[in-house]
């Protein structure tokens, strides 16, 4: 039946955002992480979607293509006792904004309800197509 | 005998792929929602309907809509960009071809999905996929009453 591709099409975009959903959780995690001795900072990671052809031509699922970061440079704050403070006295915390982290969370989990309901909506219609004739 | 019996039987399943096919195009567009660059696709659903069953459909009970007509083929909206046929893929069975949507909000990655379109859309094609089952169970009820006579 035609109709069980739905299910793997919105399967794909559940699983992207859902993996979406686990850098945003990792971006805010690492909000207040430090840089340590090499001075590198944690960097904010950002997915990168793509379209997949799914079976007909006009079938298109989606996947992460890749996980790109966030090459600005981290939040400079005047920590001067801290142990990792530069000869300075300034510390290098992450460049994660937070704001925007969260905006990224609702957004993505607006999106994987979208696809839930489509697979419902797609099972309640395939179910129905069994009880067809009886 | 049995051909007249089964002819609109026929016409209902044949909607039946389509309404399923039009439900997978809109469930991809959803999918690609978050996708940059993705380009809506929906078909004319009265269109390719009208080609899967022949264009003089033998006693088609529906009354296939008429103002879609001047649109032109493969679209279901005039804001739709009209197919020279090369470039969509060619629905497989169906003979209708596939559109590109034109974004209604522009956004700055390109993608063209209005998600409140495609989520109306899909709530739309499922009550008329659930009417054309209950047509065929109908239809199918009525002829096993004919035949069994009771």
């Amino acid at each position: 039946m035609s109709m069980f591709s739905i299910l793997g099409i919105a399967g794909s975009a559940v699983s992207a955002q859902s993996q979406r959903l686990n850098v945003v959780a990792s971006n805010l995690a690492n909000v207040d992480a430090v840089a340590g001795t090499d001075g590198q900072s944690y960097k904010a990671r950002q997915v990168v979607f793509q379209t997949v052809p799914y079976g007909n031509a006009a079938d298109a699922g989606v996947r992460v293509d890749s996980i790109s970061e966030n090459q600005s440079p981290g939040r400079k704050v005047h920590e001067p006792a801290s142990p990792a403070a530069d000869a300075e006295g300034y510390v290098t915390h992450s460049n994660v904004n937070p704001v925007e982290e969260m905006v990224n969370m609702i957004s993505a989990s607006r999106s994987y309800q979208n696809n839930i309901e489509i697979m419902n909506t797609a099972k309640s219609l395939m179910l129905k197509t069994l009880q067809l004739g009886q | 005998m049995l051909d007249n019996l089964t002819n609109s039987l026929d016409f209902h399943a044949k909607a039946l792929v389509l309404r399923a096919e039009r439900q997978r195009v809109i469930a991809s567009n959803i999918a690609n929602a978050d996708t940059p660059g993705y380009a809506a696709r929906d078909f004319n659903f009265a269109d390719a309907l009208r080609s899967a069953t022949g264009s003089a459909s033998s006693g088609a009970p529906l009354r296939l809509a008429t103002s879609a007509d001047t649109i032109g083929s493969g679209r279901s909206d005039a804001r739709h960009i009209p197919l020279d046929g090369s470039g969509g893929g060619d629905l497989s069975d169906s003979g209708g071809a596939v559109g590109y949507a034109v974004q209604t909000q522009p956004s700055a990655d390109g993608n063209s999905v209005d998600l409140d379109r495609e989520r109306a859309a899909f709530a739309d094609n499922a009550v008329r996929y659930e009417a054309t089952l209950r047509f065929i169970n109908g239809q199918s009820k009525t002829l096993m009453s004919a035949i069994q006579g009771q």
